[in-house]
């Protein structure tokens, strides 16, 4: 079964290095939406510091929601969903290891590229040590719960913003808790407790979004 | 008797494709689905794969229903569907190993290189999907065929569709060896073709 994992693993990751171009596009996505903040509302160093934190996680928020659609779209369109779906894996482990290269393409790169813009909003320290920890464990949650939403969305016409509007408002939880864990270092006091908060939804989230995500591939084929 | 359906019937919508179709298939037999378009071959196939969920009636693999067996079932399987399940940015070889990865079977990499050569893609093994033809990317679909001796069950949905006269002969011969070998298989196609089965069957499917 591990083995059947990490061979759906290798082949997304593969795959995404074919289409290089996909991945890059999201992360511009994410540097640009980040940048045109300071543009936006002037260059007043604590506005901007204050806002930051905000800022970082709605912008990684939505480069990673745009990125949800390539998690099953391609591979329902040229039937190899179809056969997933007769594998010889059981279904859940070939779900949880599409999520799991979906994270190692959008949200490990956005984690690893927040603290540098980070820096352009003059976030102290100890404050890009937490937005990396924050995103480190709520990414994971955006792959979980935007699988479902994709798999939900399978083959729907104007999916794109279906898909925004059923995932988004799932996300709100992972905004509040990650922001705010940023902006309490910031203020000078301890994350751990909105830290503690994002374990708890990824958990959640990894106990609950295969299983939710399987049953939605199967009745898009029913 | 390996495969069975009982009293199966198939709704598309509002409409109703077929209902009380029964078939039982042993080893070495043929079935042989019939039909004009849209006559509901492509759903009869997906129902006996276990990819859609019949409307009624059942159907069971070696005196079990196939909705109880689940992954079980899917490795006594190989389904060929319409879309070839072929990616652009994989090369042959590398789609030929991702399908096999999913069925669950190892293979080497001279298995493989042996599989294109039997199907004609030898020289263009390397070559990224994107730049075959229409047949040439049915015929890595098919390759797996040459993989599949000991899979019991072939489905296949229109398997000579795009494939010229040397590679349908291959791909009747595969399917020949395998009823031979006593396997069971079930296509569609609207080519005349002669497979030698040890019995064939033939449904005709919209009459």
């Amino acid at each position: 079964m591990l083995a059947g994992l990490k061979a759906i693993v290798a082949r997304d990751l593969r795959l995404s290095m074919r289409r290089r171009g996909d991945v890059l596009n999201h992360l511009v996505f994410f540097v640009i939406v980040v940048t045109l903040f300071p543009l936006g509302v002037g260059a007043e160093p604590n506005l901007l510091r204050a806002m930051a934190p905000g800022i970082l996680w709605v912008a990684a928020l939505l480069a990673a929601m745009l990125s949800l659609q390539r998690l099953f779209a391609a591979d329902f369109a040229d039937g190899t969903l179809e056969q997933m779906l007769i594998s010889a894996q059981p279904l859940g482990v070939i779900v949880v290891g599409k999520m799991i290269a979906h994270w190692m393409m959008s949200g490990l790169p956005l984690t690893l590229l927040a603290p540098v813009l980070g820096v352009q909003f003059d976030l102290p320290q100890a404050a890009l040590a937490t937005l990396v920890l924050s995103l480190a464990i709520g990414t994971p949650v955006l792959s979980l719960i935007g699988g479902v939403g994709a798999a939900l969305t399978l083959g729907v016409r104007g999916g794109g913003v279906l898909l925004a509007l059923l995932v988004l408002p799932l996300y709100v939880p992972v905004l509040i808790f990650g922001a705010g864990a940023v902006a309490e270092v910031s203020g000078g006091m301890s994350a751990a407790p909105h830290l503690s908060l994002l374990g708890a939804f990824l958990a959640i989230s990894c106990a609950v979004a295969p299983w939710a995500t399987c049953a939605a591939l199967r009745v898009a084929y029913d | 008797m390996m495969l069975e359906a009982r009293d199966l019937a198939c709704e598309r919508g509002d409409l109703r494709l077929f209902s009380g179709l029964e078939f039982a298939l042993s080893a070495g037999e043929l079935l042989w689905v019939r039909g004009a378009n849209g006559s509901g071959k492509t759903s009869l196939l997906r129902l006996v794969a276990g990819l859609s969920r019949p409307a009624a009636g059942s159907i069971h693999w070696r005196g079990e229903d196939i909705r109880a067996l689940a992954e079980e079932y899917a490795r006594e399987l190989l389904f060929i569907g319409h879309s070839n399940a072929v990616k652009d940015e994989f090369s042959a070889e590398e789609n030929l190993a991702v399908s096999l990865d999913l069925a669950g079977r190892r293979s080497s990499a001279a298995e493989r290189a042996a599989a294109l050569e039997q199907l004609g893609l030898a020289a263009r093994a390397r070559l990224p999907a994107r730049y075959l033809s229409q047949g040439q990317k049915r015929r890595v679909a098919l390759a797996r065929l040459c993989l599949a001796a000991d899979v019991p069950l072939w489905i296949l949905d229109e398997p000579f569709a795009a494939l010229d006269a040397r590679a349908l002969d291959t791909v009747v011969g595969l399917v020949d060896a395998h009823l031979a070998r006593g396997g069971a298989a079930i296509l569609t196609t609207h080519q005349e073709v002669t497979i030698a089965a040890r019995a064939r069957f033939s449904i005709a499917l919209g009459d």
